[in-house]
């Protein structure tokens, strides 16, 4: 008898691959049949608020700045402001169990869409990267000595964090069970993850390989504005080895050819020496830029632009091909376009465009750029240097309203 | 100089002058008649900015990326002409480099191998001992750069025999009579580097049989990364299968050499160095910009061969790192730069949210 129970227990705990790293234990069957909460509860906000307290009083916490983000983005005052945004006047309740895929390679970002789906009033299960980072230790201690001292345990009880290499048994435990499957990683992660089924009901929320482009209009940038430009750009592109989907790939310079002629040169000269300063240049890069590069000369008509070294390489269209989205590299490897305008722009975006990086443009003219042309692709237009900036609606999705239901009463 | 002269030239007889004088003439003339020939190439060459018309020296010639030859059919002549694909090896899943070869370059990769190959062996054909299964050639799932390499050594040998059974086992009375047969003979022992360390070295040691090839010379390749693994440098490699068979440490010889530019392989010399021959050459590049490394800096290996008429491989950036040791004044008497190879560049760890390895999932 106590043998069969044995293997029951294990079955329900879908594989012995699975590492539990936030709660010491837990009975998923029991975790699972908990209630959903109302969007931006209370209980969420605080407690959102004493973590983002902790983690901006830890010394640990301070040499990386994506936890300072984090920590900044999870006070009250900021939450308040997402609250007031998505402005929701119905009555809405979370959905029931998330499932989160985080990405591979960026540490933090486990933490925003856990966020999110506590705040949409949901039980979390996050499956955080396979890899060991810092900056998800520091949050998983910060959670388990708020739950030591038995602080906000009625969220923390939504908040399962797991760990297991490539297991589609693990995979498919937790899918039999949610409501919605959060998948980040791009496109080769959510085919893998699709093997396993979700149930009739339970939908996918899907961040797949996006193109992200950056647009400068030339007429509107001063010697003064440059260097913070640069600066701002560099952490749009360089910041994430330019492989985040918000990270432009191409650029396009509008405004008088002479305008263009001046500032261009020294932008790029400014980025560079920030680069040069910064950046950890991994000598594989520079081969994989050069192979990157003869790849699209066989497939567009192009120069290589003369650079002082292999950290920036820029590649100049003489025109804008349909295909451009498919000739990036990661690390610093840039197409650059002069338009008349941007309506040109507007013909080569399809739904795989993510990020309109601006510099120069007045809103009301984005917007007219946007309903004019009835673009196919891109959801979010942001200031230079903003383009990695964590937003509740993101890739087109309001997240709150996505991952939570709306009950009508008439 | 037409290429027949050239294949005439003893590969380690070049000084750097010489050398350098030849390799601009024959480049300068390849990088035109790939511009020609190769659509893809041309397109290559224009987005660079490369002017073949110019008189470039060739360390100054566009190099293209190994890997290229993974993602495109890049060829210089006609299908018609295409007597021979070559593939790189490469484990089930990973693509393959494609090498297409017209009678005269596979020709000329031929006679030039035969040439580095005799300076270190002799002219004469010898008795062969391939330290491999005849497996590796009979089963064309397995045939692969080891299968192809084997078969392009075999030309040396008179009488062949391979020294592992299907299992690879030694197949210790088939050696022995071999080796009884051919007493006195020089005897020429080829394999690849981790198969001759695992099958032959360790067998031999386990099983106690210690057949004598004082006379032995023997020739092999493939890398190094097995072995580092388990902490066996070329020193240890050396002195280890003396211990076990007598064959001279100055009688065993390493080289580099690759499927994109077959034929010009990099030899190892009594001295421990890999040598370039006459009819190709070493660059070490600085990853940072692509400027040229010191003698003695470590960089990315720049591969350039003069044989190359039927595809546009004459300047090649390799992933491998290495350094050039000098040039010219090798204690061994041969001519031409030695190098090392440092091994594999490193993959990059890329931030970003789009994972950069699915397979982790």
């Amino acid at each position: 008898m106590r043998k069969s129970a044995d293997v029951v227990i294990r079955m329900q705990q879908g594989s012995e691959n699975i590492k539990l790293l936030f709660p010491d234990r837990i009975d998923w069957d029991v975790w699972r049949s908990q209630r959903s909460d109302v969007p931006y509860s209370e209980d969420v906000i605080s407690f959102l608020d004493e973590l983002s307290n902790a983690l901006l009083h830890d010394k640990n916490a301070r040499s990386y700045p994506d936890v300072m983000t984090f920590a900044f983005f999870c006070r009250r005052a900021n939450i308040m402001k997402c609250k007031e945004q998505t402005a929701i006047k119905e009555l809405r309740l979370g959905r029931g169990v998330l499932f989160h895929i985080a990405p591979s390679n960026v540490p933090i970002n486990f933490a925003f869409s856990l966020v999110a789906g506590l705040l949409a009033g949901n039980r979390n299960v996050v499956r955080v990267s396979s890899k060991e980072f810092p900056q998800v230790d520091l949050i998983v201690n910060h959670l388990k000595s708020f739950s030591e001292t038995n602080r906000w345990p009625s969220v923390l009880q939504r908040i399962a964090l797991v760990q297991y290499e490539r297991d589609d048994q693990a995979t498919s435990f937790f899918s039999s069970f949610c409501q919605v499957r959060i998948i980040w990683g791009g496109d080769a992660t959510i085919n893998q993850i699709r093997k396993s089924q979700i149930q009739a009901r339970s939908f996918d929320v899907t961040f797949a390989d996006r193109y992200s482009i950056a647009a400068f209009n030339a007429n509107e940038m001063s010697d003064e504005s440059l260097s913070s430009l640069a600066s701002s750009f560099y952490n749009d592109t360089y910041l994430f080895d330019q492989n985040a989907c918000s990270a432009p790939h191409l650029v396009v310079w509008l405004g008088s050819a002479k305008n263009i002629e001046t500032v261009r040169p020294i932008f790029w000269k400014t980025l560079h020496d920030i680069v040069k300063e910064k950046y950890n240049f991994q000598p594989v890069m520079s081969v994989d830029k050069l192979a990157a590069f003869y790849r699209q000369a066989v497939s567009m008509p192009m120069k290589r632009v003369e650079t002082e070294d292999n950290l920036l390489v820029r590649v100049r269209l003489d025109n804008l091909s349909e295909s451009i989205e498919d000739y990036k590299c990661t690390g610093g490897y840039f197409s650059e376009y002069i338009a008349d305008n941007l309506d040109e722009v507007a013909k080569i975006v399809n739904n795989k465009y993510q990020t309109l990086a601006y510099y120069g443009f007045k809103k009301e003219d984005l917007e007219e750029f946007v309903s004019r042309n009835q673009l196919l692709g891109i959801d979010r237009i942001v200031p230079i240097g903003a383009t990695t900036d964590f937003s509740f609606v993101w890739d087109g999705y309001d997240l709150i309203r996505t991952l939570s239901r709306v009950i009508t009463i008439k | 100089m037409d290429i027949t002269s050239i294949l005439n030239i003893p590969p380690y007889s070049l000084d750097k002058k010489e050398k350098r004088d030849l390799l601009n003439s024959c480049c300068q003339e390849l990088s035109r008649y790939h511009y020609d020939n190769c659509d893809l190439y041309r397109k290559m060459m224009d987005a660079v900015g490369f002017d073949v018309e110019e008189d470039t020296d060739y360390t100054a010639i566009p190099f293209l990326p190994v890997r290229l030859f993974k993602e495109f059919e890049l060829k210089s002549i006609s299908d018609e002409e295409v007597v021979k694909t070559m593939t790189s090896s490469g484990t089930s899943g990973q693509s393959v480099s494609k090498i297409y070869l017209d009678r005269d370059t596979s020709a000329n990769q031929t006679r030039a191998l035969t040439k580095i190959v005799s300076s270190f062996i002799g002219t004469k054909r010898v008795p062969m001992l391939i330290l491999d299964s005849s497996n590796v050639i009979k089963d064309r799932n397995m045939f692969s750069a080891r299968g192809a390499g084997i078969l392009g050594f075999s030309m040396f040998g008179s009488k062949k025999i391979y020294a592992l059974d299907d299992e690879m086992n030694l197949n210790v009375p088939l050696i022995r009579d071999f080796l009884e047969e051919h007493k006195g003979e020089t005897i020429f022992l080829f394999g690849f580097t981790f198969m001759v360390w695992q099958h032959f070295y360790k067998k031999l040691q386990e099983t106690g049989y210690r057949p004598d090839l004082s006379n032995g010379i023997l020739i092999h390749g493939g890398g190094w990364k097995k072995l580092l693994s388990e902490k066996v440098s070329s020193v240890d490699f050396k002195q280890s299968l003396n211990d076990v068979c007598g064959i001279p440490v100055n009688h065993i010889h390493d080289y580099y050499g690759m499927v994109e530019q077959t034929g010009t392989i990099y030899m190892e010399c009594e001295c421990g160095h890999l040598h370039a021959p006459a009819f190709s050459d070493v660059l070490v590049r600085r990853a940072n910009d692509f400027s040229l490394s010191e003698f003695g800096e470590k960089g990315l290996l720049e591969v350039v061969s003069i044989l190359l008429h039927s595809y546009p491989g004459h300047v090649l950036l390799t992933e491998d790192e290495g350094v050039i040791l000098g040039e010219d004044d090798c204690p061994c008497g041969r001519k031409g730069k030695y190098f090392r190879i440092e091994g594999r560049i490193k993959n990059a760890e890329i931030r970003g949210c789009s994972d950069t390895y699915a397979a982790r999932f």
